[in-house]
């Protein structure tokens, strides 16, 4: 138990620490990889054919490749494609970006294919009526999406969004071999000092149990939220 | 675009694609069996049976991979009466530690697709068995299993291509399968792209296969 003591004597403090950086990620990703999915879904369900070939190559390339091999091609080719595009505007230093950066942006796209697939669901197991019910009242399309589509959206998505959510609190361990300081990067650090792998890790699994666990309950509430009135 | 690197690599990227391949069938294999043990442990009336198979299922779905190879790998080393014990020919190999955690992995998975499809079973079908004589045993092997692979189909084959994905994990244990073999060729060469290219399409190839594999059964075992 010493070895999860607080302050310089133990690891509970880095731990902790590294728990926060793994929910930030986490938060991160998600909300990069909505805007990934707030610009795919409407590809997903365009009337144009290349619209939605560019959404469809998206999310069967990401979905069927190793999360893995995404990060490597992020960390090892992140910072090139930025000096790529710096230097196109007469910038030629070397640009280094942070483990946070490119770990979040990874995961975020990841997530973001996901994301794409269970808003497209959710938008197309909405009544065909009640997009014709708005037309007949002359909302228009801005509000026809806010009041009517956005509110049943939300309902039907809410179960899948967090099973997305659950895959990519999960993959944010991956970001771990880039050397972003979250629970299995620390776990790797203090197995590696005080040579007692199988209590850290095991505790990095209790971890990930304990934030997958509360994340649930706080997604349960939601859905109740969002399904008042059914 | 360097495509000179793009066709060098991938007679290298083809073989180590063979590796994820041998992960993937044996870990698959090993994780049915284990996936329905726990089904039917999940479907027991006694209590403790059937919370310890929720317990296995809930640990192994609410951890990360990577956290379970790495207790696996560098953690179980750790206990002296296992290293002396025979069970330390197979736990030294990181070949076999992956392979136990992907199974246990692929098995707590399948044994939820299982339940819910063993669950999903119409109970007039298994009474029509029993009114038949018919006794629990070849119930249970002629009707229900049947009927359980089936409609445990598409979500199966999700699974499938979910492990074939999870199998990269093995490079982090020095594995030299797909992904381990395009980060090397990655990290000596700088060409990130190239060999992205490369590597996702050979992925996406077996995806693909996968993917059509598990439609045609599908459509041949339909009712």
């Amino acid at each position: 138990m010493e070895l999860l003591a607080f302050g310089d004597t133990g690891w509970g403090d880095e731990l902790f620490r590294a728990t926060l950086m793994t929910i930030a990620v986490s938060i991160t990703a998600m909300i990069i990889g909505f805007s990934f999915a707030a610009i795919f879904t409407p590809f997903k369900l365009s009337k144009f054919k290349s619209l939605n070939l560019i959404a469809n190559i998206y999310t069967t390339v990401i979905r069927g490749v190793p999360e893995l091999l995404v990060i490597y091609l992020f960390f090892f080719g992140g910072s090139g494609a930025i000096m790529f595009v710096a230097s196109m505007f007469g910038y030629n230093d070397y640009i280094e970006i942070n483990a946070f950066v490119t770990g979040s942006f990874a995961i975020g796209i990841i997530s973001g294919a996901y994301s794409t697939e269970v808003f497209r669901g959710a938008i197309q197991s909405i009544d065909k009526g009640q997009f014709e019910a708005a037309k007949v009242l002359g909302f228009n399309k801005f509000k026809q999406f806010y009041k009517i589509v956005l509110p049943q959206m939300l309902r039907l998505a809410i179960p899948n969004l967090s099973n997305v959510w659950q895959i990519t609190l999960k993959d944010t361990s991956l970001i771990s071999v880039t050397g972003l300081v979250e629970i299995m990067r620390q776990s790797y650090i203090a197995a590696g000092s005080t040579r007692d792998p199988l209590f850290f890790y095991s505790f990095a699994a209790v971890l990930y149990l304990l934030l997958t666990f509360i994340s649930m309950k706080l997604i349960n509430k939601l859905e109740v939220k969002y399904s008042r009135g059914y | 675009m360097d495509f000179e690197l793009m066709i060098n690599s991938l007679p290298k990227l083809l073989n180590a694609a063979v590796v994820t391949l041998k992960l993937l069938s044996v870990s698959l294999i090993v994780g049915l069996f284990i996936g329905l043990l726990f089904a039917i442990l999940r479907l027991n009336r006694n209590i403790f049976i059937n919370k310890f198979a929720y317990g296995y299922s809930y640990v192994f779905r609410g951890t990360p991979l990577l956290v379970q190879i790495f207790i696996i790998y560098f953690g179980l080393g750790q206990i002296e009466s296992l290293r002396s014990s025979f069970l330390w020919v197979v736990l030294k190999e990181p070949y076999w530690c992956a392979i136990i955690a992907f199974a246990l992995n692929t098995g707590a998975y399948t044994s939820e697709i299982l339940r819910s499809a063993f669950q999903t079973i119409k109970p007039g079908i298994i009474e029509a068995g029993k009114s038949l004589g018919i006794s629990n045993k070849i119930i249970f092997y002629k009707v229900q299993i049947p009927i359980a692979i089936r409609q445990s189909l598409p979500a199966y084959g999700n699974e499938i291509i979910l492990m074939l994905k999870g199998t990269s994990l093995a490079s982090t244990v020095t594995l030299m399968d797909l992904t381990g073999v395009a980060k090397y060729i990655i990290s000596t060469t700088f060409k990130p792209i190239e060999v992205f290219i490369v590597a996702g399409g050979i992925y996406l190839f077996m995806t693909f296969i996968i993917h059509n594999v598990i439609k045609f059964l599908e459509k041949k075992y339909s009712y």
